[in-house]
């Protein structure tokens, strides 16, 4: 089988539009929460977020650097942060001047989990008050959500596979895993794999408010809102962004001279059969997507060192994972540390899979761990398992496991190690 | 040039994110400021929001120049 190794990495979030700053502010256990700049969300479920911050500010994003103006127009927020996002990737692979050759053996693997939201409300609006025909041109392919893939493979060129996987909260994780497939079974050599998302809006706080899946008792202290593992935490907080990673075959990689920063061994994927918001009550779905993920890495478990966890601060939720990673890991979860970054960037939904692969891959690279953010007093089933509370640990990780679970009872896993 | 003109070529800069000093009155939509066929269906739409009239289709077709779009307007508008 082919080897995949990640080339090249792109981030928008909400602490930070290139990779060097949201890492350095995760590392420095910064939160992006705080309450809703872009609609009075004061009659909301709830009145917070971590918004991706504007042009101006300190780690804002600005979006005029890679995409153009006319598109930025007509498009919606989560598909222009996946083009930054692809754009950054491809960069820092140093793979923005491909020949026409290479250029058919690249493409596109970048999924959201919603998609074009704001967009659907705002054009629904104009619907109803001005009438079809005024409704924009570009709604329908400004709103897709293939159409980051659309969009990327247009800039660059790239004529390989287009694809775009839509699974909830695991689309960053599967949309990786996938196009590690179609590298490994040959039908790419270069793949821009990831997941982008951008539904903090009115109809999307309040449909994520109405299913009870929202935080809301921090109005005071957002930043104190998303606390897995905590007792008091009471349900996520709503971010936004986009993760991209550049992945190539190892010899094409190999011979190019590229910098890889890691590779790609395992991927697990299942189905919970059994609710469309809850997840299973024995973790079971979690539990097959990590053991097929470890499985197909080849690695024993005590080899792997860090769990990005899916960990979304809901009161169901961070807990059958973590009863689901005690048993996996048995007695080897002594070694491992395991944090949850949606205490830090809130949860990405589509993207969140994406960005938290990046994150563990910069672990790696810098002997790093990051922090569980507001993990104050854990639960219980909390013992004997390093959660990595409030500060980030300096520690050798050699390998890694990322976790992401949807809605509809989507689970995907990734395992990868240093090269 | 007229305040009509004016507030076209602010629009279409707008719109289609050209340098405002691209958008003479000879200059075509799509072979000089890259706008495509959709571009043009939305420039049409703002036209009609912002003088208040309305551009049908087969007139619409008709206006492929900056000053199409001018001299449509000042005909038709209230």
């Amino acid at each position: 089988m082919r080897r995949v190794v990640i080339t090249g990495l792109g981030l928008v979030t909400p602490l930070g539009a290139d990779v060097e700053t949201a890492w350095k502010n995760i590392i420095a256990a910064k939160s992006g929460a705080g309450t809703i700049a872009r609609f009075d969300a004061t009659d909301f479920h709830t009145n917070y977020a971590c918004e991706v911050k504007p042009a101006d500010h300190e780690y804002g994003f600005d979006a005029g650097k890679r995409v153009d103006h006319k598109i930025q127009r007509q498009v919606d927020p989560f598909i222009v942060f996946g083009i930054d996002a692809a754009g950054q990737a491809l960069e820092d692979a140093g793979l923005t001047d491909m020949s026409e050759e290479e250029r058919l053996r690249a493409g596109c693997s970048i999924g959201s989990g919603i998609g074009g939201l704001p967009g659907i409300e705002s054009e629904s609006l104009v619907l109803a008050s001005k009438g079809p025909k005024r409704v924009s041109p570009h709604f329908v392919h400004g709103r897709l959500i293939n159409l980051i893939s659309g969009q990327v493979s247009i800039k660059y060129g790239l004529m390989g596979p287009n694809h775009a996987v839509v699974t909830a909260c695991s689309t960053g994780a599967h949309s990786i895993g996938d196009a590690a497939r179609m590298i490994a079974m040959d039908d790419a050599d270069v793949m821009l794999a990831g997941g982008a998302e951008s539904a903090i809006c009115p109809i999307g706080i309040a449909g994520f408010g109405q299913a009870r899946a929202l935080s809301t008792g921090f109005r005071d202290e957002p930043w104190r809102a998303s606390r897995p593992y905590d007792k008091d935490r009471d349900g996520f907080v709503m971010g936004e962004g986009a993760g991209v990673v550049c992945l190539e075959e190892y010899e094409h990689a190999k011979a190019r001279g590229a910098k890889m920063y890691a590779e790609v061994i395992g991927y697990g994927l299942s189905g919970d059969a059994y609710h469309v918001t809850a997840p299973h009550p024995e973790g079971s779905g979690a539990f097959r997507a990590m053991q097929m993920a470890v499985r197909k890495s080849g690695l024993t478990l005590e080899e792997i060192d860090y769990v990005n966890a899916h960990g979304t601060s809901t009161p169901l939720g961070d807990e059958l994972e973590l009863g689901a990673v005690r048993r996996l890991f048995g007695d080897a979860i002594g070694g491992l540390s395991m944090s949850s970054t949606k205490s830090a960037i809130g949860h990405l939904l589509g993207g969140a899979g994406a960005v938290e692969s990046i994150f563990c891959v910069l672990a790696m690279r810098d002997g790093i761990v990051p922090p569980t953010l507001n993990l104050d007093n854990p639960s219980d089933n909390c013992a004997g398992v390093d959660l990595v509370p409030h500060k980030a640990k300096e520690r050798k990780v050699r390998a890694v496991l990322n976790n992401s679970f949807g809605f509809g009872g989507t689970n995907a896993s990734l395992v990868m190690r240093a090269i | 040039m007229s305040e009509t003109a004016d507030r076209v070529k602010k629009i279409v800069v707008e719109h289609l994110g050209v340098e405002a000093d691209k958008v003479t009155e000879d200059a075509s939509f799509i072979d000089d400021l890259g706008a495509d066929s959709l571009d043009i269906v939305e420039l049409v739409m703002a036209f009609e929001e912002e003088f208040g009239v309305e551009i049908p289709d087969d007139a619409a077709e008709k206006i492929t120049t900056v000053k199409d779009a001018i001299s449509y307007i000042d005909e038709h508008k209230g």
